[in-house]
């Protein structure tokens, strides 16, 4: 196995720090986190991942793999997010993209980020805004498919009466924004579990 | 390998790479540059360093040319690596050299006057250097620089344009170049700097570095992906170690660093504590994970459960701080007088583990009881009033437990009542309900159910409030499942009535002459009624169709109304015996006296005897019916606390172990079928929860030991109970959320610490004491150690001032006060509710209007866009520079945005070094504008107006 030197340099570890990776610090220093992190990332294909980062190679996993990581395997949004987050927009993700993810998804991360990325996660067919095609998307992979189509289509007419405050049918980001900050789980002093909060369970 | 893949390549790499790129000539110049430095700084190295570079120069020349026309992949990438690997060592060298000049100012005036005898060697390249120095933070800065200098370099640039002009990146070359000769520059630029800043110059230089701060530090919060994040982390973080030891000169630039040191290292010390505080809070990571598992109501029966050891923390302090441990200390050792002494009867026995796990023999005779106490008024040297500090500590007990619960219900009530809210129920419920905790495949499952039922729910709502016509029959059949209950709860009630009366009588003829099931009779009913009312209630709530929250409430309630029968049963109980005890202390408070009585008479007889000194543990005393009711508690406490653990080791390890390995050899699935696994039952654990807590309550007074078992009992319980949960337990069928509940299982704390302190209190002030034990013995009442201290320790005037305030008349008036000064604080609370309630209307009222404002808007907006577009058909030339305005639109309404939003916007400088940065790394993968994902459709520029694209700020 290898130590620090031989995955990161330091300047890299360093900048992970200041980047973003601080919002999933639990653990009392970063290294171990970093180095968890990439265990975590390299043993979803070993034979991919080299345990030298220093020279930042370029190694891409494919969705499958991340898709099937237990944080994200039983999430109805798993391609959603992976797609999101990767930079190539099909759920291919690079290590800087998985700690990003992770980041994000974090308890640490502020919220006008998660709403950010939850509105990115929610918007399917990525036009930046949630029309009603998103919203039954969204609506069918969160019941499964347990709805009868008028009750679809009633939910979404609601939805969009309460949220759209604009009147054009669809959620802008900003109606978006608008709407989740004053969900109970943003105002309350616990932290929201509801919005794009994943743990990292090492 | 196609295009795309080489270019993710590049895309990879470090910036370092970037000079690969660059034509032979400036890197040769600039190689000449850094010689001639090196030469200064260590000649020995010299030869080697050349040659190194003279392959580099030749390599990378021939590695560009080989990567823009015949794109091999495998050679280029070698090479790469290769001059990565000699780069990054020179660049340590250099870096190293340039921040040792940085730290002493006399090294670096020993490097400026080396520079001086260099100057007439080589003036040119000197000159030229100088002037690149020049421009540098002003590109910087971006501002519109002058002076001659700039323009003959640019000039340069220009002319190197044209050579490059050939090659198909032209702007990515440009830009590459841009930056590398900055970069080149930086480094070389620390010993001449202080002649060359002006203060206007310097003044500048402080804003951009203060801007590039912020960009650090605003860094986190924007939605860039990991990769720019980095690089624009990168370039700021460079650009402020390079100028910021510029500011200021001598000693001014040494306490300016000192400074930016001591910030840095507070904002790591800063970051630091917050990641230890999250470490120090206790259970936590155990009950996310089980959270993360079983869902937000399973957790929050063990926030509870934390929340619980907390108080019993403070409980246990309290007992163990000023009652146990003086007593233990200053008071009379264990055998010096009769109450701490055991009976010469009980000798033989009093060290059998049967008697001591019964807490008799020598446990009975310790600090655990109250009967150990000793009636002396001061202890020690420190003269410790004892009693005095058992009673408060005893009346301290209750009264920060009614404090913390009371508090703690307000808190959460003012939290509930700010997300009342439900202007955005069905939005809420379609964004905000999948928990992103769930990595269970059947939690998962479960939340995926318990979210459609909970549309269904909502739908039925909303259906059911546009016409109400199936209304009659949920609430015929709510109030029938009430009407069950309640008689179901008569029932019980009449039953346990009827029994403990039977019992009482059964006492009364003597035990021996009944049969086991007499005997027995009130623990099996109420075992047996504890059993099976929880499932009947459990049917019936199935009638009502509540929300399974609602539901898990009513459950608690019932079951909380059912255990209330076991809690008057046993107080009935103990009142009993209580009186028994007392019958039999007077008559042996009689025989003493008798006794004495004689023997005095006998003494004073012949006067010169002296009075014959009996054993402590010879001497004839009292049953002393307060450590009996303490050890009642005890024994309750721990009995409860067995029949748990050992319920939980049967019920649901055993049962989880059989499933588990009988099913490979079984008719049928155990595992679907009938035993399955066991859920955790959030209801009963909490009920028991909370009367253990009330026991405790109770019986803290007689026996202060009660606290820290159940510290001990809660310790275990939270990691056999995390374990048992989270290895032999299934979540539950429908997993909810438990929002207003926790406030419901204060509630019935609150109950139950009221039921529990009314005995409690009752005994206190109309039982007198014992006479031969406890600190109080000797007293009419216990309370009247108020009233001593008062008397004897306390100067005159204070006892006369507090026999004045405590007289009807003055306290009649005083209760009188607090009654009407709660009923205006009720009323006024309820005129606040009342305008709250107005206020959240009238808020929808504007939001609505918002609503038809902004629609009327946004049709103006888009028929002026349908104008434009028309006149911009008409006129294609014009269309560039609508083109322009809509972007000047879309930019201002981001700022709008921000604004509105309390954030600052990005730092103009930082913005525009990270899109001068920014295109190299995205431009292949994002055509798009920027704020979109790439490789997908461009916006329409109707559209285009009203986005705001995060990732431009």
């Amino acid at each position: 196995m290898g130590n620090k030197q031989t995955i990161f340099t330091a300047e890299q570890l360093d900048a992970y720090q200041v980047g973003s990776l601080c919002f999933v610090i639990n653990t009392s220093s970063l290294f171990i986190l970093i180095q968890k992190l990439f265990y975590r990332y390299r043993d979803l294909a070993p034979q991919l991942v080299p345990l030298d980062y220093t020279n930042h190679p370029d190694v891409k996993l494919p969705y499958e793999l991340i898709g099937s990581m237990p944080e994200l395997k039983d999430n109805p949004f798993r391609q959603r997010i992976a797609e999101v987050f990767s930079e190539d927009g099909e759920g291919n993700m690079t290590l800087d993209d998985f700690l990003d993810m992770f980041s994000v998804l974090s308890e640490m991360a502020p919220r006008d980020l998660k709403a950010y990325y939850a509105f990115k996660i929610y918007d399917f067919n990525s036009d930046d805004f949630i029309c009603k095609s998103d919203l039954e998307k969204t609506l069918n992979k969160l019941t499964r498919n347990e709805l009868t189509d008028d009750e679809v289509r009633m939910v979404c007419e609601k939805v969009i009466d309460e949220a759209d405050l604009d009147n054009d049918g669809r959620l802008s980001l900003e109606d978006f924004q608008h709407m989740i900050v004053r969900a109970p789980e943003f105002l309350s002093r616990r932290k929201p579990n509801n919005i794009t909060y994943i743990l990292i369970w090492f | 390998m196609s295009q795309d893949s080489l270019d993710s390549l590049v895309t990879s790499e470090n910036d370092i790479d970037i000079r690969l790129d660059v034509d032979d000539e400036y890197e040769q110049e600039r190689q000449s540059g850094r010689r001639r430095k090196r030469r200064r700084r260590s000649g020995d190295k010299k030869e080697k360093k050349k040659k190194h570079q003279r392959r580099r120069s030749s390599s990378s020349a021939r590695d560009g040319r080989e990567e823009r026309q015949t794109k091999k992949r495998e050679s280029s990438k070698k090479q790469r690596e290769k001059h990565f690997k000699e780069r990054t060592t020179e660049r340590n060298e250099e870096e190293a050299q340039t921040s040792s000049v940085k730290a002493t100012k006399t090294n670096k005036n020993i490097n400026n006057e080396k520079t001086r005898k260099t100057k007439t060697a080589e003036r040119e390249t000197e000159k030229r250097n100088e002037k690149k120095m020049d421009k540098s933070p002003k590109t910087i800065e971006r501002k519109e620089s002058e002076g001659k200098n700039t323009d003959k370099s640019k000039e340069r640039k220009k002319h190197k344009k044209v050579q490059n002009s050939s090659d198909e990146e032209k702007t990515k070359e440009e830009s590459e170049e841009d930056k590398e000769e900055q970069e080149e520059l930086d480094k070389e630029q620390e010993e001449v700097r202080s002649e060359c800043l002006s203060p206007e110059e310097l003044e500048k230089l402080k804003e951009a570095v203060d801007e590039r701060k912020k960009l650090i530090q605003s860094l986190r919060v924007k939605p860039w992906p990991m990769k720019k994040k980095l690089v624009s982390l990168r370039e700021s973080q460079e650009f402020v170690e390079k100028y910021e030891g510029a500011l200021g000169k001598g000693k001014g630039r040494k306490i300016y660093a000192y400074k930016v040191i001591m910030t840095k290292k507070w904002m790591k010390f800063e970051r630091d504590f917050e990641n230890f505080k999250t470490t120090l809070i206790p259970w936590e990571m155990k009950i996310k994970e089980i959270e993360s598992h079983f869902g937000s109501s399973v957790a929050s029966y063990f926030i509870f459960l934390r929340w619980m050891y907390g108080i019993n923390m403070i409980l246990f302090c309290l007992t163990f701080g000023l009652v146990m441990v003086p007593e233990a200390l200053m008071g009379r050792p264990y055998g010096s007088i009769p109450r701490k002494t055991v009976p010469r009867a009980e000798e033989a026995s009093a060290m059998d583990f049967a008697v001591l796990w019964d807490f008799g023999g020598y446990a009975q005779y310790s600090v655990l009881f109250y009967g150990f106490y000793n009636n002396q008024r001061a202890i020690g040297w420190l003269k410790f009033r004892m009693p005095l500090s058992y009673f408060l500590v005893g009346v301290g007990t209750v009264a920060y437990s009614y404090m913390v619960v009371i508090r703690t219900m307000a808190r959460n009530a003012n939290e509930s009542g700010i997300g009342d809210d439900n202007s955005f129920n069905f939005s809420w419920k379609m964004f905000t309900s999948w928990d992103y905790l769930i990595g269970n495949t059947e939690t998962a499952d479960n939340k995926f159910a318990s979210i459609t039922t909970s549309f269904k729910e909502a739908i039925l709502e909303e259906q059911e409030s546009r016409k109400d016509d199936n209304i009659h029959l949920t609430r015929f059949l709510r109030v029938l499942a009430n009407f069950l209950v309640l008689c179901c709860l008569a029932g019980s009630g009449y039953l346990i009535y009827f029994v403990v009366r039977r019992s009482q009588k059964f006492a009364l003829d003597g035990l021996e002459n009944h049969t086991w099931w007499e005997r027995n009779e009130v623990n099996m009913v109420m075992s047996l009624l504890g059993m099976f009312c929880p499932m009947l209630f459990d049917v019936i709530s199935t009638l009502e169709n509540y929300h399974p929250r609602v539901a898990l409430q009513w459950q608690l309630g019932r079951i909380f109304a059912l255990f209330l029968g076991n809690l008057y049963t046993f107080i009935i109980a103990l009142m009993d015996e209580i009186n028994l005890k007392r019958k039999e202390e007077m008559i042996v408070k009689y025989n003493i006296t008798t006794w004495e009585n004689s023997f005095n008479g006998t003494v004073s007889e012949n006067s010169t005897a002296t009075p014959i000194s009996l054993h402590p543990a010879d001497v004839p005393r009292g049953p002393c019916w307060e450590t009996m009711v303490g050890q009642e508690f005890v024994r309750l406490i721990i009995s409860d606390t067995m029949t748990t653990y050992i319920t939980l080791l049967i019920g649901d390890f055993l049962r989880a172990v059989l499933v588990r390995f009988l099913n490979h050899c079984w008719c049928w699935d155990l595992e679907a079928g009938f035993p399955s696994y066991s859920e955790f039952d959030v209801s009963g654990n909490v009920l028991g929860l909370i009367f253990n807590q009330g026991m405790i309550w109770m019986g803290a007074f007689y026996a202060p030991c009660l606290p820290a078992l159940n510290l001990l009992r809660l310790h275990i319980s939270m990691y056999l109970q995390c374990w048992a949960v989270m290895c032999c337990n299934v979540p539950q069928e429908r997993v909810f959320k438990a929002s207003g509940s926790n406030n419901f299982y204060m509630a019935m704390l609150l109950v139950i610490l009221f039921l529990s302190t009314l005995p409690a209190i009752y005994t206190i002030v109309t039982i007198p004491p014992s006479f031969d034990c406890g600190p109080f013995s000797g007293k009419n009442r216990m309370f009247d150690v108020i009233h001593e201290t008062l008397e004897s320790d306390f100067p005159v005037w204070f006892s006369k001032v507090f026999s004045y305030a405590s007289n009807p008349g003055l306290v009649l008036p005083f209760i009188l006060l607090m009654v009407l000064a709660i009923y205006y604080l009720q009323s006024t609370s309820k005129n606040y509710k009342e305008a709250n309630v107005k206020l959240k209307k009238k808020l929808q009222m504007q939001n609505e209007e918002n609503k038809k404002k902004n629609k009327r808007a946004a049709l103006k907006a888009q028929m002026d866009l349908e104008e434009a577009r028309k006149a911009s058909s008409q006129q294609k030339h014009v269309s560039p520079r609508r083109h322009q305005d809509v972007n000047e639109i879309h930019c201002s309404r981001q700022r709008h945005y921000y604004s509105k939003n309390g954030r600052n916007p990005a730092p103009p400088v930082g913005d525009r070094s990270l899109r001068r940065s920014a295109p190299r790394t995205y431009q292949h993968v994002n055509p798009g504008p920027p704020g979109y994902l790439p490789g997908l459709p461009r916006q329409s520029e109707t559209r285009m107006h009203r986005v705001p694209s995060l990732q431009r700020h």
